[in-house]
């Protein structure tokens, strides 16, 4: 997607640390010049796009999440968000997708992390198609964004309509007993308990989130509003994501009825186990199963 | 005088740079003085005789980038800035205060002529190889130098940025080090030593030359002759003092960065300027 805008837009750049063999060789080969390929030096890789978009690039940086966002976070705050720079931050495997890799490259705060900078951009896609819708409204949005990308062939969950707009949330499906708010690929496991909570005659709302900041607070407060019960489902540390954004909103709302709330996440812990991405959202009970019966229990 | 006193060998022209920044640095009542000092041969030879700007419009593309890395040697850069009209001098007289412009640090945005908000350590020289690859990308002929303390290069970004530049070839690209050989804590050689400095420079891809960095002349002859050397970039290391020409801040750790003195002492500075052992 990246070689298909730069092909249209001389503005666009660029740069990877040291990614697999191959990536996006079509565009090393067809645009040479606007192609690099820096090294393991997230740092100098974050200044380096920092320069070149105060020159007028916009520039895509993609590499692992963790890496993404640890190693190089001061040239991230300084370089990008106090100059507004037009960096593009694509972060591979965020969440527990490395989950054989362990901690080192699983990233359960980043969210959290990214959300708190000022001037900063953060965007959690569902799945690839709303990755696609995404990526053409990145060029000419103002200063630096974090996209939070998952695996990359997760299953296709997202649809054309309501339309992708950065800042706005989407209202997947409508009910009245519950609102269940997501991010990322966390609107898969939404969805599924939705129709679990149907069995128990319980419609829900499902408001998804691909943008966490800017946040969408009418939409939350549109739709907090119509329920008695809000959970949030966040591949992410409990600590300061979604769930502690959505907080944020909703306890400073001056609501007509009271409200039940629960955030879902992982709880205050590097992930503790291997195997695979869907074992470790087991493991922390990232399942529609769990979200139906939390919102049962609520009600 | 005593006998270990002599003369300086600074000009009119330095002289009067070193009384701005004492001026500025006494009405702002903080700042880091000596490492602006040791500065300002470097700067005034980059503004007067090498870079190419133009002051009524300091966002000109085609302008050569200066990036102050070590960004609390800021009064040097002010003091020159305003010098060459980017913005008013009485700005100078509102240094670190509420409602101005200058601060501690210089900030981009803020300040026009500042080309990257620096202040926090080792974020130049890879802003410096962005805008050096940008000028490649557009076929533009601007170059770029970038200023690093010495303490400063203990950051390791440095020389991510170095090996950068190195394996770019970009011979548009110059890295000065201010080598006054004193940090905050201590000397270099103490803190983090850094010889052999110039080997280091070269192993990384650079060409190098050093310089007697309060020599105008010495400065000059390397500034207006770059690259050094065709597909390389260039690392000029500069031997300076830290307070160069203020006898009481050379070499003296005290003052690398103060708050909480009595103006007096500095007008005394100043109307002593010139007066300096090193």
């Amino acid at each position: 997607m990246v070689h298909e805008l730069a092909g249209k837009d001389p503005r666009i750049v660029f740069i990877g640390s040291d990614l697999g063999h191959g990536t996006l060789a079509d565009f090393a080969r067809e645009i040479p010049e606007r192609f690099f390929m820096e090294g393991i030096s997230e740092a100098n890789v974050i200044g380096m796009a920092s320069g070149l978009a105060l020159c007028g690039k916009i520039v895509y940086v993609n590499t692992i999440a963790s890496f993404l966002t640890r190693r190089c976070f001061e040239q991230i705050v300084l370089d990008l968000c106090l100059h507004k720079a037009r960096v593009r931050l694509i972060g591979n495997g965020g969440g527990m997708v490395y989950a054989p890799l362990g901690p080192t490259h699983e990233t359960v705060e980043d969210i959290a992390v990214m959300r708190a900078l000022p001037n900063m951009t953060v965007v959690a896609p569902a799945d690839a198609e709303e990755m696609k819708r995404l990526m053409p409204q990145t060029v000419d949005y103002p200063g630096p964004i974090y996209i939070r990308l998952a695996k990359g062939y997760d299953p296709i969950v997202s649809a054309d309509a309501p339309p992708f707009l950065i800042g706005k949330g989407l209202i997947v499906r409508n009910g009245t007993g519950a609102l269940l708010i997501t991010t990322g690929i966390t609107l898969k496991i939404a969805m599924e308990a939705a129709d679990l909570l149907n069995r128990h005659h319980i419609s829900s709302t499902i408001l998804h989130l691909p943008t966490i900041k800017p946040l969408d607070h009418e939409a939350i407060l549109r739709c907090a509003g119509q329920v008695a019960a809000i959970v949030t489902i966040e591949e992410h540390s409990i600590i300061g994501g979604l769930g502690g954004a959505v907080a944020e909103v909703i306890a400073e709302a001056d609501f007509d009825s009271p409200k039940r709330f629960k955030r879902l996440g992982l709880p205050d812990i590097f992930p503790d186990d291997y195997g695979s991405q869907d074992g470790l959202l087991k493991r922390y009970q990232l399942t529609p199963e769990h979200v139906t019966a939390t919102v049962r229990s609520l009600l | 005088m005593v006998a270990a006193e002599k003369k300086s060998s600074l000009d009119s022209r330095s002289l009067q740079l070193r009384k701005k920044i004492l001026e500025t640095f006494s009405l702002g009542g903080r700042g880091h003085p000596a490492s602006a000092l040791s500065l300002v041969e470097i700067m005034r030879v980059l503004y007067d005789d090498v870079l190419r700007f133009d002051a009524s419009d300091p966002n000109w593309p085609l302008r050569d980038r200066c990036v102050l890395s070590k960004g609390h040697g800021c009064l040097a850069l002010y003091v020159l800035l305003a010098d060459k009209g980017f913005f008013p001098e009485d700005e100078l007289g509102k240094f670190c205060k509420a409602g101005g412009m200058l601060g501690g640090h210089p900030e981009y945005g803020r300040v026009p002529g500042v080309e990257a908000s620096t202040g926090s350590l080792g974020h130049g020289p890879s802003i410096g190889v962005g805008f050096a690859l940008n000028a490649r990308i557009d076929k533009l002929d601007y170059r770029v130098f970038v200023i690093l303390g010495d303490g400063e290069i203990n950051e390791g970004t440095v020389w991510e940025a170095a090996m950068s530049a190195g394996k770019h070839a970009l011979d548009n690209m110059v890295f000065i080090i201010d080598y006054n050989k004193m940090q905050s804590y201590g000397t270099v050689d103490a803190v983090q030593p850094l010889e052999p400095l110039a080997d280091k420079w070269r192993a990384f891809g650079c060409a190098v030359v050093e310089v007697d960095g309060h020599s105008v002349s010495e400065l000059q002859l390397v500034l207006r002759r770059l690259p050094l050397q065709d597909g390389k970039p260039t690392a000029v290391i500069c031997h300076t003092v830290k307070g160069k020409g203020v006898r009481e801040m050379e070499n003296n750790l005290s003052w690398h960065h103060k708050s909480g003195f009595d103006e007096g002492v500095i007008a005394a500075m100043i109307s002593r300027l010139g007066d300096c052992v090193a």
